[in-house]
């Protein structure tokens, strides 16, 4: 059972997509219902890998019994565990917020979500470069009409964008992959590290083309400082609990970066190694300012929080780019954090707007909220901020401590800076939203209580976080050890099974 | 055959981020399915070209190497797909915003001079 574990969170959503795309018409009840139990039954089997994968061992499942390196695998190790129940935690929480009537602007919300939730939990788990872009483009595809969901002009426009970057980006991957294959003869990533490791040197000038171009790629999921320019007005124009899940969308692009830099070209490739940290530390600081500058110049709330999505984004990359143990170990504890506090803010987001009326989510006076949002959104706004004692000021301080010598000097004042911005525009943007405005009846019973119920999940995971930061830091340090030992996985998935029944 | 395989591939890419360069959708569109002819031949040239050669291992004796073609099958459905809804996309932009400017900025501009 347990080895059949591993690829639920896959076909679980890809299950419930199908039953959901069925045509039922007009019977709203059962699509959140089965929406709702595929969520949850995710949420509780990531709960069971994560369990699974801090006993330690790289666990894999070889799709129809194909050995590794020759077959489809996905793999469980504690960061793509982590990386599962991250989405799967977000999305309940989406999920829940849909359910409150946004889900029933447009056609088919639920199917599409479960088919973006399969496409982000295959690239989380799988073991091979070719599935990693057969994912994403589930995923993307997924993602393109989630953003159209309820049409409107502003919806169109960005995803135009949206959706051609994205298909330039996936045209590269196919580039890059193609370059990696015929350079090293295999698309397992493990397999493929083993291969670089003992490389011809003659080809090692296209594996470098081939790994640069792939940064390309996952830097423009990310969001990385010269290919973010589509990310703020698609986030905030996307459905609410779209762009909600859409917070993990950028992290996927780390989440890679990740995964192929330290596993591929991680210790002993040799002239290779850490070949992309240059690229990812100092353009994740340029992200981090230019996130920093976003956040200030907002007009409007959706657009503010799409940009704290872009400081989010600098700082992890910031930290992928200092490449250490300890960096990594903070960086995935502040990346459960800034996923769950930047998707809860979205929704908030559209909570204030429906109670301000008219004036929306546009940061001018208008009719003033309820007590209970400007709580939350007391809440939502000193944890992406960073300010004690929430988890975002846990997550900056674990990562200024990891930063070493000169590092220092370049990440303390970005980072402390561009928490300063964030700091700044939120109480601004709260001073508009809850204080200079005119009076109004309450009228918090307006909203459903199924929106009420999402933004609470996702913004409780803030104080959740403090609480649980002990066993959760246990566990990223373990995340972290593991990554930097490349031979762990390469070893897991390339000495064949004794008992191969 | 490689001089002229590289170049056909180098062209079709050259025209195709020529292409998506421009402002309109359609040439975008053009130049994204350009694009994907491009990569397509690409990830084909990467098993090594070899003629005469059968395509599955069957004993001894010389074989096309399998993977690419199992590659660009799932990339032409993918890319086919794609270019399917990046179409539809333009369409209904087109309808929506009433030109076809990949920025839907021309409305705005007219709109702003009335």
């Amino acid at each position: 059972m347990m080895s059949h574990l591993i690829v639920l969170p896959v076909v679980l959503p890809l299950a419930a997509a199908v039953v959901l795309l069925l045509p039922r018409n007009g019977n709203a009840t059962f699509k959140r219902f089965l929406s709702l139990v595929a969520t949850l039954a995710l949420l509780l089997v990531s709960f069971l890998l994560v369990r699974e994968a801090d006993s330690g061992s790289v666990q894999y499942y070889a799709l129809g019994n194909w050995q590794p390196p020759f077959g489809i695998v996905m793999v469980l190790d504690r960061l793509s565990a982590l990386m599962v129940l991250v989405t799967a935690l977000l999305a309940v929480g989406c999920v829940v917020f849909a359910c409150g009537g946004d889900d029933e602007k447009g056609s088919n919300f639920h199917g599409l979500f479960q088919l973006q939730l399969m496409g982000i939990n295959g690239a989380f788990l799988t073991g091979d470069l070719f599935n990693l872009f057969v994912f994403f483009e589930v995923l993307l595809l997924a993602s393109y009409a989630l953003l159209l969901h309820g049409g409107g002009k502003s919806r169109i426009q960005s995803a135009v964008h949206y959706a051609v970057l994205n298909l330039a980006g996936s045209a590269l991957f196919l580039f890059a992959v193609g370059m990696l294959y015929g350079a090293t003869g295999t698309l397992n990533m493990a397999d493929m590290a083993a291969a670089v490791s003992q490389l011809d040197p003659e080809r090692s000038g296209l594996v470098i083309a081939g790994a640069l171009l792939l940064l390309v790629v996952f830097g423009l999921k990310a969001a990385i400082l010269p290919l973010y320019f589509w990310l703020p007005r698609a986030y905030a124009a996307a459905p609410p609990p779209v762009a909600a899940l859409f917070a993990v969308m950028t992290k996927i692009g780390v989440y890679a970066i990740l995964r192929v830099y330290l596993l591929i070209f991680g210790d002993g490739s040799g002239p290779l190694e850490a070949l992309e940290q240059p690229w990812v530390w100092w353009l994740g600081l340029a992200t981090l300012a230019a996130g920093g500058i976003g956040v200030l110049a907002a007009r409007d709330l959706r657009m503010l929080v799409a940009y704290l999505v872009l400081v989010s984004v600098g700082t992890l990359l910031a930290g992928v780019g200092m490449r250490s143990p300890a960096a990594i170990s903070a960086l995935l504890f502040y990346l459960v954090h800034t996923t769950l506090a930047t998707g809860g803010l979205f929704l908030l987001a559209e909570m204030v707007g429906l109670q301000r009326g008219k004036a929306g989510t546009r940061l001018v006076k208008g009719r003033a909220p309820g007590l209970i949002t400007a709580l939350l959104f007391l809440v939502g706004a000193m944890t992406v901020a960073g300010l004690p004692p929430l988890s975002g000021a846990l997550g900056k301080v674990l990562l200024m401590t990891a930063g070493e010598g000169s590092q220092r000097l370049w990440l303390w004042p970005l980072l402390l800076g561009s928490g300063l911005c964030a700091l700044i525009a939120l109480s601004r943007a709260g001073s508009t939203l809850f204080w200079r405005s005119q009076e109004s009846d309450d009228n918090d019973d307006r909203l459903s209580r199924w929106k009420w119920a999402g933004t609470c999940w996702l913004l409780a995971a803030s104080p959740l976080l403090v609480v649980l930061a002990g066993p959760v830091t246990q566990y990223t340090d373990d995340a972290a050890t593991q990554l930097s030992e490349p031979s762990v996985m390469i070893e897991a998935l390339l000495t064949p099974k004794e008992d191969a029944s | 055959m490689e001089m002229l395989y590289a170049i056909t591939t180098g062209v079709l890419s050259a025209s195709g981020l020529y292409l998506m360069l421009r402002g309109r959708t359609f040439p975008v569109v053009v130049g994204l399915t350009l694009l994907s002819y491009a990569v397509n031949l690409f990830l084909f040239s990467m098993g090594g070209l070899t003629s005469n050669a059968a395509a599955i291992i069957d004993g001894p004796g010389r074989y096309g190497d399998p993977l690419p073609q199992a590659l660009v099958l799932t990339a032409i459905v993918i890319g086919f797909a794609m270019t399917a809804f990046a179409v539809i996309l333009a369409m209904r932009a087109r309808g929506d915003m009433g030109n076809d400017h990949v920025d839907g900025r021309r409305a705005e501009e007219r709109e702003e001079r009335r």
